[in-house]
C-alpha cells in the first residue's frame, strides 16, 4: 500500500478571465521511505504539487490518499490535523517564528497537539538533539545562522514524528557549504527510515534523492522510478 | 479547550511583552477611559454617601409641610402659601404628633447680619423652641429659643458658630447685641456646628422667635412659613398625612379636582429625590466619560488589525504546523482580552487615585468612595471591550488561508 496515492490531480486557478491549470492531471505514488525530489522550473507547478501534497491547498479534481485516508474532500480544521500528526513541512526561507527561542519554535507543533509543557520540552530537546543543535536552543532565530535555521526547521518537522517530510528547497536559501551539511542531515534521516519529500530547481540537490520527478507545465514529463 | 486557552494566554502575554511600548500605547486608551469612569464615580458616589449620613440626622418620623403652587396656578401668578392658620390648626387638631414647629424664612434685608462694621448674609430663620427636637440641634453655649420667647416676641437670636468667625464676635458672645435687618437682637445661644452640605454652610444660620420675625417681615397674613412636625407613631404616617392635606385643602378653599398647593414631604422622600438626583448625575457622567473606553476599545482593535496584518507570516507558519481556526483565534481574542484588562486594573487605581485626589483638593468635599459594583462593572466593562474590539481582528487572523498567509511578505 503506497504511502501517497494521488489519483488524476488537477489544480486550476482562476486568475480574472483565465483559468491557470497548474496541476494537470496527475497520478503519482509514493512508497514509505521513498526520497523522492519534484524538479522543474518555475511555473512548472512544483510548488502547487508540495502545498497539495502537505494539504496546504486542496486540489480541484481527484483524489488524494494520504496513509490510505482520502484528504482531498477534507475540510480545513480535518486538514490541519493532518498537517500536524502526518506532514513536516520544510521551507526555503525556514518560516521560524521570530520572537521565539528555538526551543519554543520547535515545541509549536506539539501545542496543537495538546501535548503538556513537561512533554513538549522533552519531544523538542531530543528533536534538537537529532539535528545536533542542543547548545543553541534557547537562541532567537535571527541569533542563528542560515544553516542552524534550517536544522530548527528540521527538528520542528521531526518532533511530531510525521509519515512525511515535505522540504520546499530546503536548501535554497543557504550557502554550498551548508547546503551539503543540510543535506547530509537528509539523507541520514532518509537512512534512518523516514519518507521523505523535496521540490527543488538545482540537479546536484536531486541528485542525493533515489527518484527524481521532472515536473513542465503542470506535467510529469519524467519519473525515474516510478510504482 | 482549557489547554487550549492556557496556551493562547501565554503566547498572548509573550506577544505583549516582545511590543512592550505599543502595548502600553494601546492600553493607554482603556487606562484613560477606566480611570476617568472611576474618578467620576468615585467622587460622585463620596458625595451620595455624605449626604445619605446627613439624612440618617434628621431622623425619619419628620414631615415638613411647604407649600408648593402648581405651575397653572403659577402661570396665573398665584402664588401658594401655607399661613399662621395652617399651622394653627394643624397643632390643634392633628393628635400623634411628638411635637411642631413653625418657620419662616427672612428674606431681603432681614438676610442681613451685623456687627460692628462686619455685615453677613446668613439664613435667619424665624421659629420656636420644639425646631430645636425636630431637627435634632444641639446648644453649644447658652439656650436656644423658649416659648417665652416667642410670646412676648423678645428680640434674642441664636447664632450658628459660622457667624461668631465672620463677624468677629468674641468667643462667648452669649449677651452680645448684634443687628438683623436694621433692628438690635441680643445673642442668647450658639448652636453646635453641623458642618456643610453640598459645600452650604449650615452654620452661618440665625434663629428668631417666630413672632419676632413674623413682626419683622410685617405683613404678617401672607408671609410664608413652612411647618415641620415630627410624630410620636410612625405607623400614623399616612393618616396623619392624610388629615394635614384635609385641613389644609379646606383652609385654602379647593375644590375636590384642584391639585394641592403643597407638599408634604418626609426626609425618606427627600432623599429618595436627592438620591435619584445623584443617580442621574453618575448615569450621565458615567455615560459622558465610556465614551473614551469605546475610543480605546478602537484604539485595541486598531493595534491588533496591524498586528495581525504583521504576523500574518506567523500566522501561516502556524496553519501549516496544524494550527486550527480556533488556535488562532483564541490567540488574538485573548491577547486584544489580557491588554483591555490590564488596562481596566490600571485605570480602576489611577481612576480611584484621582477620585481621592479630586476630592481632597476640593474644600469640604466627602472623600472619594468606589462602590463594588463600579470595580466590577469597570472590570468588566474592558473585558467585553477587548472580547468586543478583538473579535474582528482575531476573527480576520483565524480566517487566513494558510497557503496565503505563508505567501505574504
Amino acid at each position: 500500500m503506497p504511502l501517497i496515492q494521488l489519483k488524476s490531480i488537477s489544480k486550476h486557478y482562476t486568475m480574472g478571465a483565465q483559468t491557470v491549470r497548474a496541476l494537470n492531471n496527475i497520478t503519482l505514488n509514493i512508497l514509505e521511505n521513498e526520497y523522492i525530489a519534484f524538479i522543474g522550473a518555475s511555473g512548472s507547478g512544483k510548488s502547487t504539487m508540495m502545498n497539495i501534497l502537505g494539504c496546504l491547498d486542496t486540489p480541484t479534481y481527484g483524489d488524494y490518499c494520504l496513509n490510505d485516508n482520502n484528504v482531498a474532500t477534507l475540510e480545513e480544521s480535518a486538514l490541519a490535523d493532518i498537517r500536524n500528526k502526518e506532514i513536516g513541512f520544510i521551507f526555503q526561507s525556514f518560516n521560524l517564528l521570530p520572537r521565539a527561542t528555538a526551543l519554543s519554535n520547535v515545541m509549536q507543533p506539539l501545542i496543537y497537539r495538546g501535548v503538556s509543557l513537561k512533554d513538549r520540552k522533552k519531544l523538542a530537546t531530543e528533536a534538537l538533539n537529532k539535528v545536533n543543535l542542543t547548545d543553541r536552543m534557547n537562541h532567537l532565530p535571527n541569533e542563528l545562522s542560515g544553516g542552524q535555521r534550517q536544522r530548527v526547521a528540521i527538528a520542528r518537522a521531526l518532533v511530531t514524528k510525521p509519515s512525511i517530510l515535505l522540504a520546499d528547497e530546503p536548501t535554497g536559501n543557504l550557502d554550498s557549504q551548508t547546503s551539503i551539511e543540510i543535506m547530509k542531515l537528509f539523507d541520514q534521516l532518509h537512512n534512518e527510515g523516514q519518507t521523505i519529500v523535496m521540490v527543488t530547481h538545482e540537479n546536484d540537490i536531486a541528485a542525493h534523492c533515489q527518484r527524481i520527478v521532472r515536473m513542465q507545465d503542470g506535467t510529469i514529463i519524467e519519473d525515474s522510478h516510478a510504482v | 479547550m482549557l489547554f487550549s486557552i492556557a496556551e493562547s494566554f501565554r503566547s498572548a502575554l509573550q506577544a505583549i511583552r516582545a511590543h512592550g511600548f505599543r502595548s502600553f500605547l494601546t492600553t493607554l486608551g482603556i487606562i484613560i477611559g477606566v480611570a476617568s469612569v472611576i474618578a467620576v464615580v468615585s467622587v460622585v458616589q463620596g458625595l451620595s454617601y455624605s449626604i445619605n449620613a446627613e439624612f440618617e440626622n434628621l431622623g425619619s418620623n419628620t414631615l415638613t409641610i411647604s407649600a408648593d403652587t402648581p405651575i397653572e396656578d403659577a402661570m396665573k401668578g398665584k402664588i401658594a402659601r401655607i399661613t399662621l392658620r395652617d399651622y394653627q390648626d394643624i397643632s390643634n387638631t392633628i393628635t400623634d404628633i411628638n411635637s411642631i414647629t413653625p418657620t419662616v424664612f427672612g428674606f431681603g434685608r432681614i438676610r442681613e447680619v451685623k456687627f460692628g462694621s462686619q455685615i453677613e448674609t446668613s439664613q435667619v430663620i424665624g421659629t420656636t423652641a420644639t425646631y430645636r427636637q425636630v431637627n435634632s440641634l444641639y446648644m453649644d453655649k447658652g439656650r436656644f429659643l423658649t416659648f417665652d420667647d416667642n410670646n412676648k416676641r423678645r428680640r434674642v437670636i441664636v447664632i450658628g458658630p459660622s457667624l461668631i468667625d465672620s463677624l468677629e464676635l468674641s468667643d462667648n458672645p452669649i449677651g452680645t447685641f448684634i443687628q438683623v435687618g436694621g433692628e438690635w437682637f441680643k445673642i442668647v445661644g450658639v448652636t453646635e456646628s453641623k458642618g456643610k452640605l453640598f459645600g452650604f454652610d449650615q452654620d452661618n444660620t440665625a434663629f428668631m422667635p417666630f413672632s419676632t420675625m413674623r413682626s419683622l417681615i410685617g405683613r404678617q397674613s401672607t408671609a410664608p412659613i413652612q411647618i415641620q412636625l415630627s410624630l410620636s407613631d410612625l405607623n400614623s404616617l399616612n393618616q396623619v398625612e392624610e388629615n394635614i392635606s384635609r385641613i389644609l385643602r379646606r383652609n385654602h378653599r379647593l375644590a375636590p379636582d384642584d391639585v394641592n398647593d403643597f407638599k408634604i414631604q418626609t426626609p425618606e422622600q427627600l432623599r429618595n429625590s436627592v438620591n435619584k438626583i445623584i443617580d442621574g448625575i453618575t448615569i450621565v457622567l458615567g455615560g459622558i466619560v465610556s465614551i473614551s473606553l469605546l475610543v480605546g476599545g478602537i484604539g485595541i482593535m486598531n493595534i491588533m488589525l496591524v498586528s495581525v496584518t504583521e504576523r500574518t507570516r506567523e500566522i501561516g507558519i502556524c496553519k501549516a504546523i496544524g494550527a486550527k481556526r480556533h488556535h488562532i483565534l483564541l490567540q488574538f481574542l485573548i491577547e486584544a482580552v489580557v491588554l483591555s484588562v490590564l488596562g481596566g486594573v490600571v485605570g480602576i487605581i489611577i481612576g480611584y487615585g484621582l477620585g481621592i485626589a479630586a476630592s481632597a483638593m476640593i474644600p469640604n468635599f466627602p472623600p472619594a468612595a468606589v462602590p463594588f459594583w463600579a470595580i466590577t462593572l469597570a472590570f468588566c466593562f474592558s473585558a467585553a471591550v477587548g472580547v468586543l474590539f478583538g473579535i474582528i481582528p482575531a476573527a480576520k487572523a483565524a480566517n487566513l488561508k494558510p497557503i496565503d498567509a505563508l505567501r505574504y511578505e
